[in-house]
C-alpha cells in the first residue's frame, strides 16, 4: 500500500516549466497579492451578481423609512428618500467596477498601439506620438478627465472615455520604453534573420516580451480609473442618478454628515477596499512577472 | 561562385568602417572571415544579410548570389533570399530566442514564413531537423521554452531554425564564442558535417584561428574594415605575407617546440577618427616604412594568395626579419 502510494508518487510526469507556471508559483505564495486579488474577487462577484442577489430595488423609495440607520430590514440603513443603501452599494460597484476596467481598457487600445508604433519606428513616428503624449501627460490626470467628461457631457459612458483618454499617456510611454528595450534584443535580430515581416515581429516578438510592465500598470490603473470615476460622479459627471453609484452617494451624504454618517461610511469604505485590493494586486503581479528573480 | 561581393563600402554616418571589401565563396567551401573586435568582420556579415537597417547607413558595393544581382544598398534587398537562401546565426545564443515562445514553434515560425505548408508540416519539418542538428529527445524539447535549456541547446536550436529551409549558404557569426570549448568542438563538427551533407556554403566570422584551421577551407583576414591577406587555409597559416596576419598567428600558444613568450601586435585598431592616411596597419607595423602612407593594393602573391602589403611577399623584401 505505501510501496504503491511512492510508486505513484515518483512516476508523476515532469512538468514542463513555463514562464506563466513560474511566475503563478510566485504570485501563490504572495500573501498580500492573494489578499488583493480576494477582494477584488470579491467585488467582481458582487458587481456580476448584482442582478440575480436577493436585494432591494436600488432605485426604489420609501418615504416611510427615510435615513434609517443599519438594521435588520436595511443591513446598510436607507438614504435620504428611503432607498435600501446595500442594494444601491452593490448596482453602485458594478458602475465602478465597469468604468475602472473599460477605461483601463479603452486607455490600452489606444496607448500600447501608439507606444509600440514610437518605439519600434523610432523618427519623427516616435517625435510626433511622444510630444502629443507629453502634452497629455502635462495636465494632471483627474483635472483632464474631468475637462474631458465636461466637454463629452455627463453619462458613465463618456465618464469612462474620457477616464481612457486621460490614462492613455501613461500606456504609450511605458509601452514604447519597454519596446525600446525589446527591439534591441538578440532574438528580434534574429526574427529578422529568418526573414519575418516587421508587423510578424511586432505581434510575437516585440508585444508578448513588452507585455507584462503594461499588465502591472494596467491593473494599478484601474485603482485609479475608480477613483476617478467615482469623483467624476461625485461632481455629477458620471452615473446619472437615480442610478446609483458611490461617487454620487458620497456627494448627497455630504449634506447629512451629522444626521445620518453611515451614508458616507460605506461609499468611501468600497472605495477604499476596491483600490487596496487591485494595488495590492498589483504589486503582486509586478513581483512575480519580474524575469530578474 | 555562390555568393560573390565586390567593393563593399558601409559608413555609419561620416565615418567610413568597410572599404572596398571583395568576398567570394562557393558551394560546400568554408570561408573564415578573422579579426579582433572593431575590424568590421560582423558589420560586413550583417551588410551581406541586410541586416543593417539602421537610419544613417550607407552601403556601396555590389553582389550576387546565385548567378542572381543581390541589392545590399537597401534594406528590402535581401528580404527574400533571407532566412531561405541565406541563413546566420549568432554569436549569443543565450539572448537570440524569443523568450515567449517554445521552442517549436519558434523552429516551425521560420519554415512558415517562407513556405506555404501547413502548420502540423511546419512542426514536423522542425522536429526533423532538431533531430538533424542532435537535439536529444525532440518532442519533449518542442515544448519547452528558451530559458529551459542549456546554451550548448540553444545554439543547436539556433542552428537549427537557420537550417530548417534547407540554404544555400549560411553565415555563422561567432557561433561558439559564447560556449565551452566542449560545447564548442561539437558545434562546429556538427556545422562541418551539415555542409558536407547539404554541399553548403558557410562563412564563417570569427577571431579564434584554432577555429579557422579545424574549420575552414579560405580564410579573409580583416584590419579596420579592409582586408588584409586572403587565401588559403594553408597558404595563410604556412606562409602568412600581412604582418598582421605574422602577428596574429603569433599570438596563438603552440601544444609542441620550446616554450616561448607569446608575440603579440602592439597597440589596438585606431578609431576611425584616428585612422592613419595608407595602409591602416602602419601605425602598429614592425616593418613600416614612409612608403606606407600610401594605401598598398590587395596584390596576387601566389595563385588565389592576395596581400594588401607594399613588401609582399616579406620573405623578398626583408629576408630573415620575416
Amino acid at each position: 500500500m505505501a510501496n504503491e502510494a511512492i510508486a505513484a508518487r515518483t512516476v508523476r510526469p515532469a512538468v514542463i516549466d513555463t514562464p506563466a507556471r513560474r511566475s503563478w508559483r510566485k504570485f501563490r505564495t504572495h500573501r498580500s497579492a492573494i489578499l488583493g486579488a480576494l477582494i477584488v474577487g470579491a467585488f467582481l462577484l458582487v458587481a456580476l451578481l448584482a442582478p440575480v442577489l436577493p436585494i432591494a430595488d436600488p432605485a426604489a423609495t420609501d418615504w416611510a423609512a427615510v435615513r434609517q440607520a443599519p438594521g435588520a430590514a436595511h443591513p446598510l440603513g436607507t438614504d435620504e428618500i428611503g432607498r435600501d443603501v446595500l442594494a444601491r452599494m452593490i448596482w453602485g460597484a458594478r458602475a465602478s467596477v465597469l468604468a475602472g476596467i473599460v477605461s483601463v481598457g479603452i486607455a490600452i487600445l489606444l496607448g500600447v498601439p501608439l507606444g509600440i508604433l514610437a518605439g519600434y519606428f523610432g523618427g519623427w513616428t516616435d517625435i510626433v506620438i511622444s510630444r502629443c503624449t507629453e502634452a497629455l501627460l502635462a495636465v494632471p490626470f483627474l483635472i483632464l478627465a474631468i475637462a474631458l467628461a465636461a466637454f463629452l457631457g455627463p453619462s458613465l459612458t463618456n465618464a469612462m472615455i474620457a477616464i481612457g483618454i486621460s490614462a492613455m499617456p501613461i500606456f504609450v510611454r511605458l509601452t514604447r520604453g519597454q519596446v525600446i528595450n525589446v527591439r534591441a534584443e538578440d532574438f528580434v535580430e534574429g526574427a529578422h534573420a529568418i526573414g519575418l515581416s516587421t508587423p510578424r515581429i511586432l505581434a510575437r516578438y516585440i508585444f508578448p516580451n513588452a507585455m507584462p510592465p503594461i499588465l502591472v500598470q494596467a491593473t494599478l490603473t484601474v485603482a485609479a480609473a475608480i477613483i476617478a470615476e467615482a469623483s467624476l460622479s461625485f461632481l455629477g459627471l458620471g452615473q446619472q442618478p437615480p442610478a446609483p453609484s458611490w461617487g454620487s452617494m458620497l456627494n448627497t451624504a455630504k449634506n447629512f454628515m451629522s444626521q445620518a454618517p453611515w451614508l458616507a461610511l460605506w461609499p468611501g469604505l468600497a472605495i477604499f477596499l476596491v483600490v487596496l485590493g487591485f494595488n495590492l494586486l498589483g504589486d503582486g503581479l509586478r513581483d512575480a512577472l519580474d524575469p530578474r528573480e | 561562385m555562390l555568393l560573390r561581393v565586390e567593393d563593399l563600402q558601409v559608413a555609419f554616418g561620416a565615418t567610413q568602417v568597410i572599404s572596398g571589401v571583395d568576398l567570394a565563396v562557393a558551394a560546400g567551401e568554408t570561408l573564415a572571415i578573422v579579426g579582433e573586435s572593431g575590424s568590421g568582420k560582423s558589420v560586413t556579415s550583417l551588410a551581406v544579410m541586410g541586416l543593417l537597417g539602421a537610419k544613417g547607413v550607407r552601403i556601396a558595393g555590389r553582389a550576387e548570389f546565385d548567378g542572381q544581382p543581390l541589392d545590399l544598398t537597401r534594406p528590402g534587398g535581401t528580404a527574400k533570399l533571407r532566412g531561405d537562401q541565406i541563413a546566420m546565426i549568432f554569436q549569443e545564443p543565450m539572448t537570440s530566442l524569443n523568450p515567449a515562445f517554445r521552442i517549436g514553434d519558434q523552429i516551425a515560425e521560420a519554415v512558415l514564413c517562407h513556405r506555404s505548408v501547413s502548420e502540423v508540416e511546419a512542426k514536423g519539418r522542425a522536429l526533423d531537423i532538431m533531430r538533424k542538428v542532435g537535439i536529444s529527445a525532440p518532442e519533449r524539447r518542442m515544448r519547452q521554452y528558451p530559458h529551459e535549456l542549456s546554451g550548448g541547446m540553444r545554439q543547436r536550436v539556433m542552428i537549427a531554425m537557420a537550417l530548417v529551409n534547407e540554404p544555400q549558404l549560411l553565415i555563422a557569426d561567432e557561433p561558439t564564442t559564447a560556449l565551452d570549448v566542449t560545447i564548442q568542438a561539437q558545434i562546429l563538427d556538427l556545422i562541418s558535417r551539415l555542409q558536407r551533407d547539404r554541399g553548403m556554403a558557410v562563412v564563417f566570422i570569427t577571431h579564434d584561428l584554432g577555429v579557422v584551421a579545424q574549420v575552414a577551407h579560405r580564410v579573409a583576414v580583416m584590419y579596420a574594415g579592409r582586408i588584409a591577406e586572403t587565401g588559403s587555409v594553408a597558404q595563410v597559416f604556412d606562409d602568412p605575407q600581412h604582418p598582421y596576419t605574422i602577428g596574429l598567428l603569433g599570438s596563438i600558444p603552440s601544444l609542441t617546440g620550446p616554450r616561448t613568450r607569446l608575440t603579440t601586435v602592439p597597440g589596438s585598431v585606431p578609431s576611425p577618427a584616428e585612422m592613419p592616411q595608407g595602409c591602416r596597419f602602419s601605425t602598429r607595423c614592425p616593418f613600416a616604412q614612409p612608403k606606407c602612407a600610401q594605401q598598398p593594393l590587395l596584390r596576387e602573391i601566389a595563385a588565389g594568395h592576395r596581400a594588401a602589403c607594399h613588401f609582399a611577399p616579406l620573405e623578398l623584401n626583408f629576408g630573415a626579419a620575416a
